[in-house]
């Protein structure tokens, strides 16, 4: 007979001619194979080389001066201070004024939640545009913004300036959110853009058919069906704009300076004795921020960055 | 031993159980399909015999050697991927030739080989090209192309037809059963969940299901004897039609589905002969005839046309018999139309018949 | 076109065009504008304010006389260098050992990245106090007993670039291991396989198949890892303030410095636009390769 019936379990209905010696199983893996002990050791240092600065940072934030004069920035605290961290918030001085990180702080959250708001508002609504009702010319000027991504800040600096100065917003909170809402749209319209193309295309004719419009289009149905891409959006915008130090110092003045601008400040003033665990307390309290976006978001952050990164 | 000889092998991806101790032995020189709905273990089993994966337990022997901890380099195989997965920087000859130069076969040697294996699958004006500017069909070609010139005796393929359009896949088939002609004493493993592929390439076929062989047979055994209803069902187009009813046996073994009783004194039981009880009938739609070729079967029914899908050469007609659907194909030029009531026959030694319970064939 | 159809190609859309105004006035006024503006005004002799007093290419003879600019480019020069260079072995080093199917993936994952949050201010002041020489790594070496040890690359103006170049590291190879682990896994699994059966070890796939397989990934990573070396500007001002003297002096900082401390405008200009210049040269090429080939098959 040519075949061979097969009951459910798979065994063969004619017995096996031998019980058959040799190799069985899984290939033989030791846990400590040289692969492995290459792999994660490989891994575990370079782990370690960038855990290091955090470490410093925080071990240096507790300790007190004297310690530090004496010991060594690798080792744990003997005694635990909060003093630096709260001199750093309240008292440590900039050169101008010593009130502290406090008001940079506070500048930063006037700065970032605005300027979050208003550059996602403005590039979700261009994005919506570009990809569901193109019109004449939308992608010159859309091809004239990415590109536009690629100049250097330093070229622009300047009539940035000027335009501010004409519309008397120069040095203020108002001009600083306008940059960062010009200077972030060309990668959350793209982002948007991308995103709003693969919709599919029969929901959106489907509400033009029942009487939906432009902006009615826009809330009714873009708007709820695209959350995630916003938190992207509000992910990568909080952090680049909280970590910013350019536009902050070149377009407001001391008593508006972000936080990045006072910290450098406060680290590389020039007068007075050093206190290094004060400047530790203070990196940390302005890293503090973007770090927990960072570990609280997880895979939305990396999405954010491929997304940056990926082009149209 | 033959060809290829898989003992007890067992399977999982963490805690699913992916393939449950299955065996499987191959003669040298055959053609085996493994068939199967989609995600029922047939790469799964395919790279676990190219050794591509870790196999939780069991053995695999490739012409009489035990290669279960082999590198797949070193276990005598060629393999051919439904991505083609051609190196797409380098030229067709480049992608022949990569593994052998880093084997250190001789640079004769090598030019020998891929001119041979140019020649079998006409890729010979291709040799400079880079895949991308090859088309679908050709690429395949290169991708067995690849595997032939390693020089074995196993060739292991995985769905190789199925990035192609229809036409294509026909072409390709037909070369790759000449291949195998061509190529004495070669054994090949051939995954596909067509089963027209299946049943037009294979010497024999394996039907698998959720990571179980169910029958492992030639073709014309798995389309007349399918060992259980899964497999019956599986094979054939349009499928088996299944009646529910009760085996009798009196002098002779009837088969009742409500009023009506089909004898099957002529059907050959299998294993322990026929048991009293729950049944499912399985009668294949190409094996029912109308009206005057009706007359010549022994059993004949009479049914009415509920819907009618006409096909060109032939028609599909939807019935209904002792309330289970029945489906049969009439020739296209026949008039048949819905409400009509028309008389059917078949041959019941043609049926298949399995237990309601256990769903094996009786 | 008749006539009468001109008022309704204006209409059409309006609620776009409206709402894309803002793109449209950021695209023309901003960066055509602005550019084009800062571009013309390097040809003047603006000091405190910008006037159009022009005189050829005097800013850009002065710019290019003066010491400070031709430390600036030398040391972007060396800073982009070794930042291309190690920032792709590194972070594609690191992708492939992630791409291992390995365990804790995700925790290394975090842990590398963690730093691409942190804005350079802060990666540039925490490497200030690493670096520093009497309590940081030098201090520590030299109370182990290694009384001549020296490394104190942010107190020698000759290698206070690497320095800088160290924390640029650390804050950024994690992005191009992001980007380039994106690409492993953008890599067809067959692909590996087939290598497998061909007997191809593991590094020779890496090299001869699969890195060629990641260009579109690699010269995006290039792009860009390239336009942000010549934006370096916040982590040198926070880091060593362009010190010591002017050894760690980069372009960016000389634009700043010129515009908003040293009321000299033009020089300022003249100094950007070098810079543009720069960005150009990396991206006209790659535009080229990337969209003039696609433009060819339509
Ligand atoms: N890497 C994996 N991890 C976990 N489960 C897996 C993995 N690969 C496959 N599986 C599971 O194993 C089962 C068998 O997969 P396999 O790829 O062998 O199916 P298949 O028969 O080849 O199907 P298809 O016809 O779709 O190719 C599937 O249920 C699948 O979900
Ligand atoms: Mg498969």
């Amino acid at each position: 007979m040519a075949s061979t019936a097969i009951d459910y379990a798979g065994a063969p209905a004619e017995p096996l001619p031998q019980e058959l010696a040799g190799p069985r199983g899984a290939r033989p893996r030791r846990l400590l194979s040289r692969r492995n002990i290459f792999l994660y050791g490989t891994l575990t240092v370079v782990a370690i080389y960038y855990l290091l600065p955090l470490y410093v940072m925080v071990v240096t934030s507790l300790k007190g001066m004297p310690e530090i004069r004496v010991g060594n920035i690798f080792a744990p605290p003997l005694e635990i201070t909060f003093e630096p961290w709260v001199k750093a918030w309240s008292s440590a001085c900039t050169g101008l004024n010593c009130d502290g990180l406090s008001r940079g702080f506070w500048n930063s959250v006037r700065i970032t939640v605005p300027s979050v708001i208003l550059s996602i508002a403005i590039a979700s609504i261009n994005g919506y545009a570009l990809a569901n009702w193109r019109f004449k010319g939308a992608n010159t000027f859309f091809t004239i913004l990415i590109v536009g991504a690629f100049i250097p800040y330093q070229v622009m600096l300047y009539p940035i300036v000027i335009i501010l100065r004409e519309m008397g917003i120069y040095g203020t909170l108002t001009g600083l959110v306008l940059v960062h809402t010009v200077f972030g749209m060309p990668i959350l319209t793209l982002l948007f853009r991308n995103y709003f193309a693969s919709v599919p295309e029969e929901l959106f004719k489907a509400a033009r058919v029942d009487g939906a419009g432009f902006w009615g289009i826009y809330f009714k149905i873009m708007l709820p069906m695209s959350l995630p891409i916003f938190v992207v959006a509000i992910i990568l915008q909080v952090t680049g704009i909280w970590n910013d130090f350019l536009f902050g110092v070149v377009y407001t003045k001391p008593d508006v300076y972000p936080m990045t601008v006072q910290l450098n400040n406060i680290v590389n003033a020039t007068q007075g004795v050093k206190e290094y665990n004060v400047n530790m307390a203070a990196t940390i309290i302005t890293g503090l921020v973007p770090l927990i976006v960072y570990f609280a978001s997880g895979k939305l952050f990396v999405r954010g960055i491929a997304a940056g990164a990926v082009k149209g | 031993m033959g060809a290829v000889s898989v003992r007890n092998l067992c399977l999982n991806f963490g805690e699913v159980e992916v393939l449950k101790n299955l065996n499987l032995d191959i003669e040298e020189g055959e053609f085996l399909v493994l068939l199967g709905s989609s995600g029922c273990g047939k790469s799964t089993l395919l790279n676990c015999i190219a050794g591509l994966l870790d196999i939780t337990d069991g053995q695999i022997f490739i012409k009489g050697r035990n290669v279960t901890w082999e590198q797949p380099k070193d276990r005598g195989i060629g393999m051919v991927f439904q991505s083609y997965a051609l190196y797409p920087q380098m030229t067709v000859e480049g992608n022949l030739a990569f593994g052998l130069k880093n084997a250190r076969v001789p640079k004769d040697e090598i030019a020998r080989r891929v001119a041979r294996a140019a020649e079998i699958l006409h890729i010979e004006p291709l040799l400079k090209r880079k895949p991308a500017q090859l088309s679908g069909g050709q690429r395949q070609r290169v991708a067995i192309g690849r595997a032939l010139v390693r020089d074995v005796d196993v060739f292991l393929f995985d769905e190789p037809l199925s990035n192609l359009d229809a036409k294509l896949r026909a072409e390709l088939r037909v070369e790759i059963k000449r291949l195998h002609q061509q190529l004495e004493n070669t054994t090949m493993i051939y995954v596909t969940h067509d089963q027209i592929e299946a049943m037009t390439l294979a010497d024999r076929i394996a039907i698998m299901r959720s990571g179980a062989i169910q029958q492992l047979a030639d073709p014309a055994t798995i389309y007349n004897k399918p060992v259980n209803k899964y497999v019956a069902g599986f094979i054939g187009s349009p499928s088996i039609n299944f009646i529910d009813g009760q085996l009798e046996i009196g002098s002779d073994p009837v088969f009742r589905a409500g009023e009506t009783k089909i004898s099957l004194a002529r059907y050959q039981f299998s294993g322990n002969g026929p048991k009293p009880g729950a049944v499912t009938f399985g009668i294949r739609p190409e094996h029912i005839f109308i009206e005057k070729a009706a007359s010549d079967q022994p059993f004949q029914a009479e049914v009415d046309v509920e819907v009618i899908e006409p096909m060109g050469a032939d028609t599909l007609v939807w019935s209904r018999f002792n309330g289970s659907e029945l489906r049969f194909r009439v020739d296209g030029q026949h008039p048949v139309k819905k409400g009509d009531r028309v008389m059917v026959g078949f041959d019941p030694a043609r049926a298949s018949v399995f237990d309601a319970q256990t769903e094996m064939r009786l | 076109m008749p006539d009468s159809r001109r008022p309704r190609q204006v209409f059409k859309n309006l609620a776009a065009k409206i709402a894309a105004i803002p793109m449209i006035l950021t695209a023309t006024v901003v960066f055509v504008g602005g550019t084009l503006w800062t571009v013309l005004y390097s040809f003047t002799d603006s000091k405190l304010l910008p006037r159009e007093n022009f005189v050829g290419l005097a800013q850009y003879e002065r710019l290019w006389s003066s010491s400070k600019w031709i430390i600036s480019i030398q040391n972007l020069f060396i800073y982009g260098v070794c930042m291309l260079v190690l920032s792709f072995v590194i972070g594609f080093v690191l992708a492939a050992l992630l791409d291992q199917k390995i365990r804790f993936e995700n925790t290394f994952r975090t842990i590398f990245l963690y730093p691409f949050a942190l804005s350079f201010i802060v990666t540039g002041l925490v490497w200030q106090w690493i670096l520093n020489p009497q309590f940081g790594i030098q201090g520590v070496v030299r109370d182990l007993g290694w009384e001549n040890f020296t490394f104190d690359p942010l107190y020698n103006p000759d290698i206070v670039i690497y320095g800088i170049l160290f924390a640029g590291l650390w804050q950024s190879t994690g992005l191009v291991m992001c980007l380039m682990l994106a690409g492993l896994r953008g890599i067809d699994e067959d692909i590996w396989k087939a290598a497998r059966v061909d007997g191809i070890p593991m590094w020779k796939t890496y090299l001869f198949i699969v890195i060629p397989m990641m260009r579109p990934v690699l010269i995006t990573t290039l792009v860009i890892v390239a336009t942000g070396i010549v934006k370096v500007y916040d982590l040198v001002v926070a880091q060593t303030g362009g010190g010591p003297g002017i050894a760690s002096e980069v372009p960016a900082k000389y634009v700043y410095d010129a515009m908003f401390l040293s009321q000299n405008l033009g020089q300022g200009f003249a100094a950007s636009t070098m810079m543009l210049l720069a960005v150009i040269i990396v991206i006209v090429p790659w535009a080229y390769l990337e969209f003039g080939g696609r433009k060819r098959h339509g």
